[in-house]
């Protein structure tokens, strides 16, 4: 059974190390922060200006000037800080957040990154998507396997314009975890039910089989019954 | 005596001409200077380039002076948030002119105007549709693209609290953009919260340093802004 929106925020979550440092896109990734095991320390970041932001804050407890990238009212963590743009992307371009939870359209069999421009989209914004994609050393994609016209997001090229080449290191869908590496794709784990030939046959760019590839360990709760449908 | 306080915002807009390059801070609410922004809407400049990150919202702040017809050319990040009806009517009637820019490029752009700075090479955007036509070189291995330092005639900026020298602090995530751009026009102007005696911001509270501001301004949050924490309700801009 393929995982949940919230099953794939989990299982990012599970692999996000003690120390990292992370700025997570809209969409799935926003879910991230709520399953990081509670005795590792992360520190999320926003782009608008925040380090080590907390959870969303309560309803009657918002602070008007404190707003996630998203323009959502969050909170802070004890020792997070507040700092301007060129300050936040010295952070992003700089290299020194280490991870990107970033959603996406397309990604390629090389780690090209597609994510910013929707086919049929009138008016075009790329936010800080590129920025993360060209300066984070660990992007991470999390995405549904296909689209909801059943066609395969991950490509051997990719069709719509780029994010960023050449970025992406790890993709997490509702069927699977994959490792982007030189030699090309491998499949890390496939979804409980699943099995690597059933992922392949949802995959356009060919995947080699990892070694010690295995299903998932996801609580049942975070199993859907149906391919995850909201692309995100 | 140096004294850069103003009393009205009508003053701080008064001197924008038409043709004139804004940058306006902010980033959604916090740092945004709504009150600046209604006067200028009031004092009627024409074929205005605005700089900001994204493109305001339905028929207020930007978004009302975009609504207006007043807005040439936005130079923007994010101008494509589904609550922006303005922007989107009249990009699509091809009546404003739009220059897409990563995020951590235009903060960039305006701090190396800022900072007397021809421009800088980036890794951002190269290989990409939003390098088409830019100078690029390889540094270190890598593909750069040439990107501008982006000065304008006046910039906009919202501040927590702010004294008669120019010195300005901000709350939480206020510094967004406004720290950059009151560095990188030639009249800058700040709506602040609150208007305190000189020394009572502490040096190391001094986040945007007086040297940076021509005027200051007083004015009264707008109440839906307050009403988020008193009620629990979003904004409504």
């Amino acid at each position: 059974m393929p995982l949940t929106r919230d099953g794939i925020a989990y299982r990012v979550a599970c692999d996000l190390p003690e120390g990292s440092y992370v700025n997570l896109g809209i969409g799935i990734p926003t879910l991230v922060s709520g399953y990081v095991p509670k005795d590792r320390e992360v520190f999320f970041h926003s782009e608008n200006g925040i380090l080590g932001m907390g959870p969303l804050a309560k309803p009657g407890h918002e602070d008007p000037d404190l707003i996630n990238a998203g323009k959502q009212y969050v909170t802070l963590l004890p020792g997070a800080s507040v700092f301007d743009h060129p300050t936040s992307f010295s952070m992003i371009r700089g290299g020194h957040v280490t991870h990107a939870v970033l959603g996406a359209l397309e990604v390629a069999a090389n780690g090209d990154l597609a994510n910013w421009r929707t086919p049929g989209e009138k008016v075009p914004g790329v936010g800080g998507a590129m920025d993360l994609a060209f300066g984070v050393h660990n992007v991470l994609v999390t995405m549904t396997h296909i689209t909801n016209k059943g066609k395969p997001k991950i490509v051997n090229k990719c069709s719509l314009p780029l994010t960023a080449p050449r970025c992406v290191k790890h993709i997490y869908t509702d069927m699977a975890v994959i490792d982007v590496t030189p030699e090309g794709l491998v499949l890390r784990e496939f979804a409980p039910g699943l099995s690597a030939a059933a992922v392949q046959s949802h995959t356009e760019a060919p995947l080699r089989v990892a070694p010690g590839c295995k299903e998932m360990n996801v609580p049942a709760a975070f199993l859907a019954a149906q391919p995850t449908a909201k692309v995100g | 005596m140096v004294d850069k306080t103003l009393a009205t915002c009508q003053e701080a807009v008064a001197g924008v001409f038409d043709g004139a390059t804004i940058l306006l801070g902010g980033f959604g609410d916090p740092g945004l200077p709504g009150q600046i922004l209604e006067a200028l809407r009031l004092q009627g400049a024409k074929n205005l380039t605005v700089v900001h990150n994204g493109s305001g919202g339905g028929t207020h702040s930007l978004g009302g002076l975009i609504h207006d017809g007043r807005v040439r050319k936005l130079i923007a990040s994010f101008p494509s948030h589904p609550g922006n009806a303005s922007f989107q009517e009249r990009y699509l009637k091809g009546e404003i002119e739009l220059e897409l820019v990563p995020q951590g490029t235009l903060a960039e752009r305006i701090r190396a105007a800022g900072a007397g700075l021809g421009g800088f090479f980036t890794p951002t955007g190269a290989g990409t549709e939003l390098a088409a036509g830019k100078e690029t070189r390889v540094i270190d291995g890598r593909e750069q693209v040439f990107e501008k330092a982006l000065h304008a005639d006046f910039a906009f900026v919202r501040a927590y609290r702010g004294d008669r020298l120019g010195n300005l602090n901000y709350r939480m995530a206020m510094r967004n953009f406004n720290v950059p751009m009151a560095t990188a026009a030639k009249f800058v102007v700040a709506e602040v919260d609150e208007l305190v005696p000189v020394g009572s911001i502490g040096p190391e509270d001094v986040h945007t340093q007086g040297i940076f501001v021509d005027r200051v301004v007083e004015v009264v949050r707008h109440p839906e802004y307050l009403k988020i924490t008193t009620e629990g309700r979003q904004p409504c801009r």
